[in-house]
């Protein structure tokens, strides 16, 4: 009898070895690499996450013919292995969150510059690479949150004021890890300079009431529940949290009004330098920035649209107009280093 | 006393030749395939020290002046830590349930490798979520008592220690268990009688006794902390690991993170050499006892035994379960689709065709490492087993980066035949992955492969030849039925720890390849715990399936 299972099992664990053999080195579809420009098929590597891209990719898919396979994982990963893979990448789409992880797969020469009248009329000039290499697809807002029930709105302004003594005790804050604060402290250090910045941030750390969060979302839930009383948070965390409370006892405030405007990032995409497939990723980035496409790609996610012509959905825009900082955003990747020495530096975690 | 102490294997009685003739039947040239595995895991290892090349000093210079002295400080008061508190809960528990008979033992001899089954990153953002300022507990002591200032603060070096620690104290628990119950109570009796109290018995006799098993267990824990990031960034406790992520993903500059990810490589080597050599006094051969005549705790201390194992498993497992069910159920249904059946298949037809290869390696390097006696091949053994002190996504690089370069070899070699391929051969198939597997859990396999052959008693095999069995029979009939339930133990933890594993699956994972683990990882990089419920409970319940059969088949 018990012969018999171990022989059973055994045999089982053989033919799931067996079906797995044909997965062992990958199909290939083109022979030869070359000549055949098939615009059949784009390949994505992507940091923004599936549920967010999908669906998008499908409808692309239903309209064009165009079958698009696709890769996740986090950027830096991603750009090690465009790198190892080199000339024989599969990937013809890089596509990523944040400014400053843009700007490093440009400047790691990973990137091709692309010339699209589309995408050049579609994304405005500050959310796109100079040199055309890659293309902000959304927009997200990294602003000051506030509980309503404690903190009167007159008394914010501005990010630097979050280091005034009257929050003392009661900010809340993300790690310095996340490359959302690193771009917030990168354009902070273009604006202000680099000895005003480090004197915000120490600030900041001085008036912290917890230690730092992993992320926006646990951050929210402790102004809620009384740890503090401010905080800074994209904008997108905030909308999903108003989903599952709807009442929520939080609001966002936009600061800097009088002078440069809330720091804004982007997430967005650039066509791969030994890409198989050019012509048609260029294609598929156009039609992403397209007034179709770009209601559900910023909406998806709950951040606003980079093409002008698209309005955000009705949450988003129930948060308010505001005037955004227009420093192009290729500035988060070129002084991210600096400003994470800078944070290391103050003791901001 | 049944400590016998044998420096050359199974045949000591048997020259030299002979004993190479029971070898080939098991595998026909050893040497060779060590090198080949050895290669296999140097290869990326390699790639890693090719870092020091270049020097970038002021990236160096920066983490000198700003974080290296504490992020060292923090790390080694996290393996303290988390080495005394495994140490401790799983040579207790095991001593427990292996040894004594308390309410409830039965249940609790095979409950308590459940957390087994639980990531370590997913037991962290549970507890936060749970224990944390906002979270349930310390709302509802304030809405009781007004205040709860008076609660530890979660996200702290205690709180990642106990979450680290109840993740990782089944490796000892089950090892030191394992060895416990082939001591049986007999081991003990004969102590007492030679006059010795229940506490010296314990820790003169039983405890040495056990100790390679435990060792290994420890070595196991302490490994997979020191690679760990996934919960010291849920919990922003800085450790080396976060030092190399920032040289990474925030300088960009991975031949730091290299650097400084092969330093980390050196201490682990340097801890499991160290460990390795107090140990070599001598070999611990033991009898199996059938006897199963227990210690019965009574009275309170059968209350204790009772309460403290049901505390164990309730927070390490149970209340984070029951959490994570919670979240399921607010969340609903809705992100369960077809693709799940496609998640779980992929899961689990990785992890077994990883566990059978793993386990395989294993075997091939604990039967030379018992056969072979020269010097550099131990050492080849030694170092097979380091991929698990390094960090996934570190690993997995270097990983990628060795497999690469083997691609652009084969294109050339296929070019040379007039071939041209359109793309890599390994790398976007499930090869390197499932290599990627076996290179970082071949320690988690070879720890109790190896353990079950030094349980193995040389005179056993000898007095089964002088009884004229022959090399065949002492293969199947001594060797295969002692180490069948260390194999299977090998197995099934490389199973488990494949269905978590996160950064090597994301880096290496053909298209389409998605698991569990890669769904959880959607949804928590974005903060989004509650989505990962699914996921995370699908990745538990798959894994629960191995570990009930582990205890089951250990408990026989």
């Amino acid at each position: 009898m018990k012969k018999v299972v171990v022989s059973i099992v055994l045999a089982v664990l053989a033919i799931i070895i067996l079906m797995t053999v044909r997965s062992l080195i990958p199909e290939f579809t083109d022979v030869t690499g070359d000549n055949v420009q098939s615009s059949e098929e784009v390949v994505v590597y992507s940091s923004r996450k599936e549920h967010l891209i999908k669906p998008l990719f499908d409808l692309y898919e239903q309209q064009s013919g165009v079958k698009i396979s696709y890769l996740t994982d986090e950027a830096a990963p991603l750009m090690a292995r465009l790198k190892a893979e080199g000339r024989n990448s599969p990937a013809d789409i890089f596509m990523t969150v944040d400014a400053g992880n843009l700007w490093q797969a440009a400047e790691q020469g990973l990137l091709q510059a692309i010339d699209s009248e589309v995408l050049n009329s579609n994304v405005p000039a500050h959310l796109r690479d100079a040199d055309n290499r890659w293309f902000g697809l959304s927009v997200r807002a990294r602003t000051i949150v506030y509980s309503t029930e404690r903190v009167k709105p007159e008394a914010l302004s501005t990010y630097e004021a979050l280091g005034d003594s009257q929050w003392q005790g009661r900010l809340c804050l993300r790690t310095s890890k996340k490359v959302y604060n690193q771009s917030l402290v990168a354009t902070m250090m273009a604006r202000l300079g680099e000895e005003k910045t480090a004197e915000v941030i120490k600030a900041w750390v001085n008036n912290l009431a917890t230690p730092v969060f992993s992320d926006d979302t646990n951050l929210m839930e402790a102004i809620i529940a009384g740890q503090c009383d401010v905080g800074i948070v994209n904008t997108y965390y905030f909308g999903r949290l108003q989903d599952e409370t709807p009442n929520i006892p939080l609001k966002l405030f936009w600061p800097n009004q009088q002078d440069r405007g809330v720091h804004i990032n982007i997430s967005g995409a650039g066509v791969v330098k030994n890409a198989r497939h050019p012509k048609a990723a260029q294609q598929l980035l156009e039609w992403l920035s397209s007034e179709q496409a770009q209601e559900k790609f910023a909406g998806l996610n709950k951040e606003y649209p980079v093409n002008p012509q698209v309005t955000a959905t009705e949450q988003v825009a129930s948060w308010g107009q505001y005037k955004a900082d227009d420093i192009n955003v290729e500035v988060a990747g070129r002084l991210q280093v600096a400003a994470i020495m800078l944070m290391d530096r103050v003791g901001y975690k | 006393m049944t400590k016998i102490i044998s420096e050359t294997g199974f045949f000591d009685s048997q020259p030299e030749l002979k004993s190479r003739k029971y070898f080939r039947l098991l595998i026909s040239n050893g040497r060779l395939w060590v090198l080949l595995i050895f290669a296999m895991v140097v290869l990326p290892l390699l790639v890693l020290a090719s870092s020091w090349l270049t020097i970038e000093t002021e990236i160096w210079s920066h983490l000198y002046q700003t974080s290296l002295v504490e992020l060292l400080k923090n790390t080694l008061v996290l393996i303290i830590g988390v080495g005394l508190g495994v140490s401790v809960l799983g040579v207790g528990l095991a001593w427990l349930t292996a040894i004594c008979d308390f309410p409830g033992r039965r249940f609790f001899d095979w409950a308590l490798m459940l957390p087994l089954a639980m990531p370590t990153y997913v037991l962290a953002f549970v507890s936060i979520g749970l224990f944390d300022f906002s979270g349930p507990v310390q709302s509802g002591i304030r809405s009781i008592f007004g205040s709860s200032d008076w609660f530890p603060e979660v996200r702290s070096t205690g709180g990642v220690i106990s979450v680290m620690v109840l993740v990782l104290y089944p490796y000892v628990y089950m090892l030191a268990r394992g060895a416990f119950m082939s001591q049986g109570p007999g081991l003990m009796e004969t102590a007492r009688i030679l006059g010795a109290g229940p506490w010296s018995a314990f820790f003169k006799v039983s405890l040495p006794m056990a100790r390679p098993a435990i060792a290994a267990g420890v070595a196991l824990a302490l490994m997979e902390t020191l690679a760990d990031f996934g919960a010291v960034s849920v919990f922003n406790y800085d450790t080396f690991t976060s030092a190399i992520y920032k040289a990474w993903y925030g300088f960009f500059n991975i031949d730091v993170a290299a650097q400084l990810a092969s330093l980390l490589l050196l201490f682990a080597l340097m801890a499991l050499l160290t460990e390795r050599m107090t140990r070599s006094r001598g070999h611990y051969h033991l009898a199996r006892k059938k006897d199963q005549h227990r210690i019965r705790l009574v009275a309170w201390r059968a209350v204790a035994a009772t309460l403290f194992s049901s505390l164990i498993l309730a927070i390490a497992f149970v209340i984070p379960f029951i959490q994570l069910s919670i979240w399921l159920l607010q969340t609903g249904l809705r992100e369960l689709d077809s693709r799940y059946l496609g998640l779980a298949w992929h899961s689990v037809q990785l992890a077994l065709v990883a566990g059978t290869i793993t386990l395989l390696f294993a075997v091939i390097l604990a039967f030379s490492q018992r056969f072979y006696k020269e010097r550099w091949l131990k050492f080849c053994v030694s170092m097979s087993t380091m991929g698990y002190a390094l960090p996934g996504s570190v690993l997995a690089v270097g990983i990628m980066i060795s497999f690469v370069w083997i691609d652009d070899r084969i294109a050339g070699v296929l070019q040379w035949f007039g071939i041209s391929s359109s793309g890599p051969v390994l790398v976007g198939g499930t090869a390197a992955l499932l290599l990627a597997y076996a290179v970082r859990f071949l320690a988690v396999a070879f720890g109790p492969v190896d353990t079950g052959l030094q349980t193995i008693k040389p005179s056993i095999t000898s007095a089964a030849r002088s009884l004229g069995a022959t090399p065949a029979d002492v293969v199947r009939r001594i060797i295969v039925p002692i180490l069948t339930p260390g194999l299977l133990t090998a197995f099934l933890l490389v199973f488990v720890d494949v269905m978590k594993e996160m950064p090597a699956t994301l880096l290496l994972r053909p298209f389409g390849w998605d698991t569990f683990a890669v769904r959880i990882y959607e949804m928590t990089s974005e903060g989004e715990w509650e989505r990962a419920a699914l996921p995370a409970l699908s990745l538990i319940l798959v894994g629960l399936i191995p570990v009930v059969i582990l205890v089951r088949r250990s408990a026989h």
